[in-house]
């Protein structure tokens, strides 16, 4: 099992938190994993982006051109990555602020009203657990309690009465993410 | 099994610094590794191992305050990235005529200059062949990957203790910055005065008492003895070169075509010889963990085994290209391919170099 | 009538004067009526005196005193050119119970080393600096230093210095007096017995200054001559140093137990 994620969006959606929680769970469960964050030309616009790659095997390039799942959080994300996803790959988005929607007919689509839940909630910091409970529901490749694990080792101690918040806005995440479209 | 964190590679490096139990960092900060500096000052490790950081008034003052603390016999290191490892390549010259025992990171970015804060490989030729004034060479170690930064701080120490002679781990923006999986290794205590005393006796840290007073200088005014230190200097460089060639091969058996590369090319190269190999082109990688040494002799072995062609793939305009021709001496195919200034190649673009450059050429 | 033996001229008790212990066998290789050696014996006697021969780690510059390291009988290190306050700062911090000096000269210390001399000074470290000031680089020939006076005639300044074109002479010490990291700053003079001994007592203090731990940095300047740069004879050198040097270049105390003098 190989994953290679990139996760976009702009910088203070949680998009680099969100990748290392999950490169974290990644760890929890005996995998392989890597983080990279966004470099080069991308930085600029006050974008920002991770790959993460978890995997049972050696990892090799930390850096990719193409990638088995999007996560993307804003419209210069998905014009910029919607294109990179493989054919039969998946794509989550958040429709929140989304001008285009994806159009690509060979991938899964799926998404997710991250930014809506979390205002319901009562706490947009929670949006990126929201995402990635929607993401861990249609791609489970590490279990929820390996996720919780992650949140306790990334954390600083004086956030972890947080994390039962954060595993409530993962489950809430899971239950709220929209099939769009299925290929394979 | 050691602890497990996911960590960047700037701060296994940090943390690998106080568990190889090094006595002192000098350092200043740069980006893309100033991790290392605010990692060492926020885990006190003056209260965990007793080890001393200092943040010096320039990469200057940091590798001269590396040849005096070297110089008593204590282990020492320092880190910078590109632009502040040329600063330092005066003191460092000194240190490898003066023999003293010293590591150094640099974490690379592109340039020339200023250039930019991105990934880059373009420090190679003043990494290996010198850098400063003089015949000299350091030991040069090129991480590939997070648990390889913190694994080669006591691999490092090891080495340049061995040899009395700097050591520089050559890394790259790229695998600084990225976070894996890493293994940190169970703390080795730092030496006590005593044993560094007992052990080190051409360390300058106090005359003996009854003994002969300790000189390191690089100076020698006479031609003739000037002429003799350099032999010892360069009999010991032959002695590295012997034994200390470190790389590994991968997928190189029955490969038609070998990827030579190291840090985070060597990664990028790793996948491009799978998607090659997936298309039936069947592609083997070199990847260098010693720098210099250079593996010579074993890219001259590949060459007798039948490789029909090298692809030097490195994050520079082509430096390490130069050895591998070197190396192969015209008998096959040996071609560059790598993006720079900051600009990192995916693995497809190595691919297609290597259909393009090697196969198609 | 029996030969005398060297035993029959120097009997104990008659001793008025001895090379320093500290000091190796190796001839000087200073000019002949440089104050070099004078400051170098004092040092080596100081830390005969102190009792700090096993104990003490010196750092020489680049400059006429390069080869320091061949006259001092302590372990010493050779840095580069204007970094020994950086050697220093290492070896003083890795070995904290270690007397630690550097020996440098005005080319040394207060142009090429300025960044390292200040902020040594600066971040209070508790070591000893010797700083020889005699307004010129007596090893590569002759050349302007940053403490050459106005008007002196060096091989880069073959009319004399002018401020117009290359600044003023540079008071370095009054400059590091002013940082709360020093503890002891003073300006001496080797030229004559007198000054010697005082030079030796100020010398004494630095050095006793880093054995009881105190706040901060000791710096000595000696302001010496250099007959052969300032193509003059020996005794002249001195004279001319007195009439020109001292009026810009004050003999004495500059901060005292951190306090600045006056």
């Amino acid at each position: 099992m190989t994953e290679e994620i990139i996760i976009a969006g702009f910088g203070g959606q949680g998009v680099l938190s969100m990748g290392k929680i999950l490169a974290y769970s990644g760890i929890m469960q005996n995998r392989e994993v890597s983080w990279m964050p966004s470099y080069g030309p991308e930085m600029r616009g006050g974008t920002a982006n991770v790959t993460v790659i978890v995997s049972d095997e050696r990892i090799s390039s930390p850096i990719l051109r193409s990638y088995d799942t999007a996560i993307i959080l804003n419209q210069q994300s998905m014009d910029k990555f919607e294109q990179t996803v493989k054919t039969y790959g998946t794509l989550l988005y958040d429709p929140n602020g989304i001008t285009k929607h994806p159009t690509r007919a060979d991938i899964n689509i799926y998404r997710v009203e991250g930014a809506k839940k979390a205002a319901e909630m009562g706490n947009t910091k929670i949006f990126n657990m929201i995402v990635l409970g929607a993401y861990l529901k249609m791609k489970p490749i590490v279990k929820i309690e390996n996720v919780i694990k992650g949140l306790r080792k990334s954390l600083p101690e004086r956030y972890h009465k947080l994390i039962p918040l954060n595993e409530d806005a993962i489950r809430m995440g899971m239950n709220s993410v929209e099939i769009v479209q299925e290929v394979k | 099994m050691g602890e497990l964190r996911l960590m960047k590679g700037n701060e296994a490096l940090a943390e690998a610094v106080i568990r190889a139990g090094v006595d002192g960092y000098f350092g200043y900060p740069i980006t893309p590794q100033s991790e290392v500096i605010e990692y060492l000052t926020a885990e006190k490790p003056e209260e965990r191992t007793g080890m001393v950081v200092l943040q010096a008034e320039s990469e200057i003052a940091s590798i001269n305050m590396l040849y005096g603390g070297g110089g008593t016999g204590k282990k020492v290191m320092t880190s910078s990235s590109s632009p502040g490892i040329s600063l330092m390549q005066e003191g460092l010259s000194y240190i490898a005529s003066a023999e003293i025992p010293i590591v150094l990171v640099n974490v690379v970015r592109g340039g020339p200059g200023l250039g930019d804060i991105q990934p880059a490989q373009s420090d190679y030729f003043q990494s290996t062949k010198g850098g400063g004034h003089g015949d000299y060479r350091l030991i040069v170690l090129g991480p590939s990957s997070v648990q390889e930064m913190s694994d080669f701080v006591p691999l490092a120490f090891d080495l340049a203790f061995k040899y009395r002679n700097p050591v520089m781990i050559l890394s790259d923006g790229a695998i600084g910055q990225m976070m894996e999986k890493v293994e940190l290794f169970e703390p080795i205590p730092r030496l006590t005065d005593k044993e560094i005393i007992e052990r080190y006796p051409w360390a300058t840290n106090g005359k003996p008492k009854g003994g002969e007073r300790r000189i390191l200088t690089s100076l020698d005014l006479d031609p003739a003895k000037m002429e003799r230190h350099n032999w010892h200097l360069q009999k010991k460089y032959k002695e590295i070169e012997e034994n200390e060639v470190r790389f590994e091969a991968i997928n190189t058996e029955d490969a038609d075509y070998v990827i030579v590369a190291y840090g985070s090319s060597a990664r990028i190269s790793q996948k491009a010889i799978q998607l090659l190999r997936e298309k039936g082109i069947k592609t083997g990688l070199l990847r260098l963990i010693t720098l210099w040494p250079f593996p010579y002799k074993q890219i001259e072995a590949l060459v007798g085994q039948g490789i029909k062609g090298f692809l030097s793939v490195e994050m520079s305009a082509g430096q390490m290209v130069e050895d591998v021709r070197l190396a192969v001496n015209g008998k096959v195919k040996v071609e560059h391919f790598g993006r720079y200034g900051g600009m990192v190649h995916s693995p497809e673009e190595v691919m297609e170099a290597l259909e393009q450059k090697i196969i198609g050429g | 009538m029996s030969e005398i033996t060297i035993k029959d001229i120097i009997k104990s008790g008659k001793v008025v004067y001895q090379k320093t212990k500290l000091m190796t066998d190796t001839a000087l290789s200073y000019c002949p009526g440089c104050g070099h050696g004078t400051a170098h014996r004092l040092i080596m006697e100081v830390i005969e005196e102190l009792g700090l021969e096993n104990d003490t780690i010196g750092i020489a510059p680049v400059g006429c005193s390069v080869l320091a390291y061949e006259f001092m009988d302590v372990d010493m290190q050779e840095a580069a050119h204007g970094r020994a306050p950086a050697l220093a700062t290492a070896i003083k911090r890795l070995w904290p119970k270690k007397t630690v000096f550097t020996y440098q000269g005005d080319g040394d210390l207060a142009a090429i080393g300025t960044a390292e001399t200040i902020h040594a000074c600066n971040r209070g470290e508790k070591i000893v600096i010797i700083f020889i000031n005699n307004g010129i680089y007596g090893m590569t020939g002759g050349q302007m230093a940053p403490t050459t006076l106005i008007g002196m005639k060096t091989s880069t300044t073959p009319y004399g210095r002018e401020v117009s074109k290359m600044g003023n002479p540079l008071k370095i010490t009054e400059l590091i007096a002013q940082l709360p990291g020093t503890y002891y700053v003073t300006r001496q003079a080797v030229h004559s017995p007198s000054a010697a001994r005082k030079a030796k007592r100020a010398i004494k203090k630095a050095f006793q200054n880093q054995l009881d731990d105190k706040p901060g940095l000791s710096f000595v300047e000696v302001v010496s001559n250099c007959n052969s740069g300032w193509k003059m004879t020996p005794l002249y050198s001195n004279e001319w140093m007195v009439e020109n040097m001292f009026p810009f270049y004050p003999i004495g105390d500059i901060k005292v137990g951190g306090e600045l003098v006056k």
